[in-house]
Parts: structure tokens; sequence; C-alpha cells
């Protein structure tokens, strides 16, 4: 059988020896906890606790404002400080619900369903939407929202994106291996929305241990198959990944759910089985603290709300003096000038590096190669896109199809002439994007 | 913290090839030609791609100066001068070398914009103008040479082929033959076709296209019908093997598209052959690529990519 795979995208230096085979570290909450109250796709949720308040771990303390929103909950029991603007990684401020945690980890008693063997579709969405759950692989979507298709019974596939393509980046893999019956048994909880659909547990081939792993433990489950992809960057970005298991296409005008497919990351899916099973909220998320920088790369269990700075201090500082550090990965992650930031549900990573390769590279005039041609998985043209945004042209813009552009990254990767492409089409992106919504 | 982090926007992590890395492995691949060129033509050889090279580097860094730009180090000007040289006669005089350099580099790539901006491949654009300019000298085939070429003189085997003499196909493989510095061994050509080829600079889209659509035009139009020593001294014989492989490629130059691509090999192919058969010369590559090259904003328009799922919503099933 050949490969599942797409068209175009990059082989980047992987990183991923430094920390994969560190196994999880459980870290616990240092004295203050910051939740932003957006940390997902949509409305930011509304402050249900105010200044002075204590709180429980596991306490909602933010709840949903609007359907495209997400609840939030504290990682620990303390007392409110502060509801004020705090930095996050983005480099903006966001309000922020400052929480003194008081050690004492006083828990909330949860909610589990009652009837676990014969669980309705209510109870699962109900689970899902109050455990505050949104896409962990960097999106930050609600996952309800996800899981709440206007046809449910159109649904085929249920992707689990196990690809982890980004570089450097563990924590998928070591969730996989160390809890895969979790990323089974959740996979078989939204199996339970969709009646039509099948499982697929979609891995790129660079982990060959949890391919056979999760074959193993799936043998005898009818609606579960396990699928090697080609290790390729960005095999794990949503259009690659359905494209490569359904051979379906979408554009960025479509959804997942119009061409039948769910897709959903690896710790997104350990977060439902843990709201169904358990009733517990999501807050805490595995990190991969690695790069060159970093004294001790491993992978650690954090709580959210914890800041980049304790992590660190735990994880042995560093090495050497970094020139940058990014929140995520090499290819979508976001440089950070300070890691006084919080943990939220969609961090990743915390990637050190003793050199910034792009700032040591002076852009050069385009030589016309084609490689951003050869290897944009959108099928654009992003040397001839960034040209547009250049000059602000932005009728050529979108007749290029600008808006196709799902901004991985491959094109500033593989540019020879060091040309900041996708920073250049992400711009002007952004710009249209802002001008639809008005 | 006091330590200072760079912020810039993702990705963070670039791949190991630049512009001068391509440009150096074009050089690469050119020497085994370039090689058998001097070997072939003698030491004056060597010197007329050394004054077109120095030339055209001197061009630039002058323009550089002007501009206050330093941009030899991307190493294009040194691709373009080794280039032309290469499509000169050994008997050229060498201020006439100079002059093509002043003109590729000066007037088609630097008052365009620079690397990147020239609508036309310099070294032929160059080619071009002293052929209009000095016909005598850029069709001075006599070899003067001290090589290993020394005993032939005479007219080139295309032109031995246009007026009806026959050839001998396996010297022009080889390359024992009379003609430019660098387009005379197909064997050298091919070998360094091969190291772009298996390095990723350049791929078989162009040169296949190329040298297809040219094979079925000589079949069909060559006045030989499928005679396989007549076509293959077609391929082998004047600029083809070097205009298809390391002209016809020019980055700068050719469609973007990968459909754009095969139009513009097949029309090179077509329009080389029209040259060669129909016009006057016995040679047809250097003007059917600047040709070709005028053409590129109109293939690339006519062959944009369709984007991946296509464009507007659209529902499955």
């Amino acid at each position: 059988m050949a490969k599942l795979t797409f068209q175009g995208g990059i082989h980047p230096y992987d990183g991923k020896d430094l920390s994969k085979d560190k196994p999880i570290t459980e870290l616990s909450a240092g004295p203050v906890l910051v939740f932003p109250l957006s940390q997902h796709i949509g409305a930011p949720a509304k402050p249900l606790v105010q200044k002075g308040d204590y709180v429980y771990r596991g306490q909602k303390i933010a709840e949903a404002a609007s359907f495209v929103s997400a609840n939030i909950h504290s990682s620990v029991s303390g007392t409110v400080k502060a509801i004020e603007p705090r930095r996050v990684a983005s480099g903006d401020q966001v309000m922020s619900i400052v929480i003194e945690n008081d050690g004492l980890n006083q828990e909330v008693e949860y909610y589990v369903p009652q009837d676990l063997e014969n669980l309705t579709k209510e109870e699962i969405l109900y689970c899902v939407k109050e455990a505050g759950i949104v896409g962990m692989g960097g999106a930050g979507f609600p996952t309800h929202v996800k899981l709440s298709p206007k046809e449910p019974e159109k649904i085929e596939y249920v992707i689990a994106n196990c690809a982890e393509c980004e570089p450097y980046l563990t924590s998928d893999y070591r969730r996989m291996l160390e809890e895969p019956e979790k990323l089974i048994g959740g996979l078989k909880i939204i199996l339970q929305l969709f009646d039509k659909a099948q499982g697929i547990i979609a891995v790129e081939d660079n982990k060959p241990d949890c391919i056979k792993l999760l074959r193993d433990l799936t043998r005898n489950e009818t609606r579960i198959s396990v699928r090697a992809l080609q290790t390729k960057y960005p095999q794990g970005g949503e259009r690659s990944l359905i494209f490569a298991t359904t051979g379906r296409k979408i554009n960025s005008s479509m959804l997942p759910a119009d061409v039948g497919c769910i897709v959903n990351n690896v710790d997104t899916i350990v977060a439902v089985e843990r709201a169904v099973m358990e009733g517990k909220p999501l807050m805490e998320r595995i990190v991969t603290v690695t790069g060159d920088a970093i004294k001790d790369p491993r992978n650690y269990k954090v709580p959210t709300g914890i800041s980049y700075t304790e992590i660190l201090e735990v994880a042995g500082g560093f090495k050497t003096i970094p020139e940058k550090i990014i929140c995520g990965g090499p290819m979508m992650g976001v440089a950070i000038f300070s890691t006084d930031i919080p943990v939220t549900k969609t961090s990743t990573a915390l990637l050190a590096f003793t050199k910034d390769e792009v700032a040591a590279m002076e852009p050069g005039p385009c030589i016309n190669c084609g490689r951003c041609l050869e290897v944009c998985p959108g099928r654009v043209m992003p040397s001839k896109l960034a040209d547009a945004a250049e000059h602000f042209d932005e009728e050529t813009f979108l007749e290029l199809n600008g808006m196709e552009c799902c901004e991985c990254g491959c094109c500033s990767f593989i540019c020879p002439a060091k040309r900041p492409l996708t920073q250049e089409i992400k711009s002007m992106r952004k710009i249209q994007l802002a001008k639809r919504k008005k | 913290m006091s330590a200072q982090f760079h912020v810039s926007s993702n990705p963070h992590v670039r791949s190991a090839s630049s512009t001068s890395s391509i440009m150096m492995m074009v050089v690469i691949a050119l020497l085994p030609a370039a090689g058998f060129g001097i070997y072939n033509f003698g030491a004056r050889a060597a010197l007329v791609l050394l004054v077109s090279i120095a030339s055209a580097v001197l061009t630039e860094f002058l323009f550089g100066l002007y501009k206050k730009k330093l941009t030899i180090t991307d190493l294009s000007a040194v691709v373009t001068g080794l280039l032309l040289g290469m499509n000169l006669p050994v008997t050229i005089p060498l201020w006439m070398a100079a002059l093509g350099s002043v003109f590729a580099i000066l007037i088609v790539k630097c008052l365009f914009g620079g690397l990147g901006q020239n609508f036309m491949n310099p070294a032929l654009a160059a080619r071009c103008f002293l052929v209009i300019s000095f016909p005598k000298q850029m069709t001075d085939f006599i070899s003067t040479g001290k090589g290993a070429l020394d005993a032939y003189t005479g007219a080139t085997p295309l032109a031995l082929l246009k007026s009806g003499e026959s050839v001998n196909v396996m010297d022009m493989i080889l390359g024992k033959t009379t003609g430019t510095i660098g387009e005379t061994s197909m064997i050298a050509i091919v070998i360094g076709a091969c190291i772009l080829l298996l390095a990723g600079v350049i791929d078989l889209r162009i040169p296949g296209s190329y040298i297809v659509s040219f094979a079925i035009f000589t079949i069909i139009f060559g006045g030989h019908g499928f005679e396989p020593a007549y076509l293959s001294a077609q391929l082998a014989g004047g600029g083809l093997m070097l205009g298809a492989f390391f002209m016809a490629t020019d980055y700068v130059t050719r469609p973007i598209t990968v459909k754009g691509q095969y139009v513009f090999g097949i029309f090179l192919g077509i329009m080389t052959g029209i040259f060669r058969f129909f016009g006057p010369g016995a040679e047809g590559v250097s003007f059917a690529i600047v040709l070709g090259n005028l053409l590129v904003p109109l293939i690339e328009k006519a062959t944009r990519p369709v984007p991946f799922g296509g464009k507007g919503a659209k529902k499955h099933g």
C-alpha cells in the first residue's frame, strides 16, 4: 500500500530525539496561576468569580460566553487575587483570572454520568462542553462545537490526529505511549456520537512504536483502524490529514464536516475521555520543554495557568543563553520575549534555541526557483502572493487565491533567498479576514 | 529576566539551501562542459571564459558600488559570465567577450532591477546581441586553438547538416567537433545536467519537453523522417543540450508553474525546429529561448495552479 500522504510539504530537522525518550514528569503548581479568559477561538469566557473568592481545584471560574466559546477551570485551590489583563504568548494583553495557590489542592466533586455503559449523545456533549475542552493541537477550537456538526449522521470518519508533524514536539508521542488506552477510550466515546463513523488513528511513521502499540490495542475494535502516515510537515494539518487518510479535499471555506470528517488531536481526545469517564475538566496538559539551549529537555505534565518561568526552573534552566524562545513548535509557534507567560489549554511546547537562524539570514531577491510552489500544501503560489502582499495589491492577492494559504510556513522554510513569504502572506490574510467580518 | 530574546513571526527554522549555494551548484555542473571546451579548443578557450566571467563580475560589482549594495556574493554573475563564455566561439576577440558580459549584466539584468527581475536570460540575450552585432566573428568557427581539435577547421556540424553533408555523430556526442566553447560535448553537458538533477536544482520538465518536442518536430519537418543518424546529430549538435539543461531552466526566466514549464519546453522545441529548418542559419536555440522568455508572463497566467480543495464551498456527496 502506498504511504498515506499529501502533495507538497517539507522535511525539516525534527529534533525529537532530544526529548522523545523522556517519560512525562508531573509538575505541581507554583504560588500564582494565571488563567486567560481567551484561550480558545471564539468569544472570551465570562468570569464567574470575583477578587477575594475562594476557589477549588476543578471549579469552573469562567463560563462560555456564547456557543463558540469554552469554560475555564482552576487547576489549583486558592484565592482569586485579581482579574486583570496579563500578557499571553501571542504578545497580547488578555483579561485573566489570577489565583493564589494555597497548596491544599482542595478539589470539587466531579459529576460522572450514571450509566457509563449506555451514555447518551447529550450526556457526552454536555460533559465535553462543561469540561471546557478545546482543540489542544494549537488552534483551540471549542471541541463541543466541533462535535456538534449540523448533520451528525453524515459523519463518516472521526480522525485522531496523532501525526505530531511539528519538529521537536514529543508531547503527543509520550501521551500515546504512556496512556494509549485513554486515547482509544476517548475515540470510542466520540464515535458514539456518530453512528455511521469509522475511527482512524493517524500516526506519522517516525513513531513505529506508537503505531504497533495502538494496533495491538485496537485489534478487536471493529470501528477503529490505525494508519501510518508518511513523515512530512504539515502532515498533521487538518486539510493534509483528511486528504491523506480519506482522499477528500477541503479548502479554506469548508469545514471537515463538509466532507464527513471530524478531526481531533491526541490530547483533546484524552481530555474527552477524562471529562466523560471521570468528570474532570481540562486543567492540565503536556508540554515539551526542549531545544539546544535547555539543560534537560523533557516532557512535563503541568497544570494550566502555571508560568513558563516556573517550568524552566524545574527543567534546570538554560544550558546556554538562548537567542530565541518559542511557545509551540518551530514551524507554527510564537516567539516570546519573556517567559512570564501562562501555560494555556493550547500550549504544546517551550523551545529555546541558542541561535536564531532566521535573524542570521539576510533576505535576498526572489530568484523564481519555484520551490515554494512545490512545497505548498495549499497549491497556491507563495512567491507571487508575498509579492502582492508586499505591494498591498489586494486584488492580485485574492485573484491568486491568497485566502487558501494555511500559513504552515513551508514556503518560508524552503526559500533559498530566505524571503519571509509566510509572514507577508499572513499579514495580508489577517487584513482580508478582518475586512470580511465587517 | 535580563536576557534579550529575538522575536519574529513563525516559522523559526529555515532550510540549508541558499541562492549562492544553488548558483555554486550550477557553476560546478557547468565545469565538465567548460573543461571539455578548454581541452577541445585549447588555452584560448580558458582565456575567453576568464574574460567573460571577470567582466560579468566586475560589471555587477561596479553597479553594486553605484547602488551601494554588494550583490556579487550570490554568484549569479559568475554563472552568467561562464554561460556566456561557453556560448562564444574560441576565436572571438576578447573585447567582444567582455562587451557581451557588460551587456548581459548591465543592460539585461541590473537595469531591470537586478537578480530575479530580468525577463530574458542575460547570457543568451548577450549572445543574441553579439550574433546580431558581430555576425562574422560570432560564427567564425575556424579553429585557431591549440587543443585536441588543432587539425579541424571549418563549419559546425549543424551547418554541414544544413548544406546536406554528412557528419560523424559519435564525434558530436563526444564533442570532438567545432562550435562554441561549451556546447560541443553532449556527454559533458549531460554529466553536468545529472549533477543538477540529482542536487534537485533542476528537474526534467523543461529539458524533457523541449528535447522531445524538438525531436518530434525534426521527424515531421526535418526532411529526413525518422532517420536515427540525422535525428541524433540534430539533438547532439549546436546549443540544444546546453540550452535545454542550463539556459531554458534558468529560474528567473522560465515559468514558475508546473504546467507552464511543459508549455514552455514544447514552445522552445517547436521554435528551435522552425529556426533550424526554415530559418537562414543552422542554429536556433538562443533565439528560441529568448523568445520563450518573453512569453513567460503569459504562460504563467494561463497555467495557474488550482488551489487545494478548489475554490469556494463544495459539499461532499
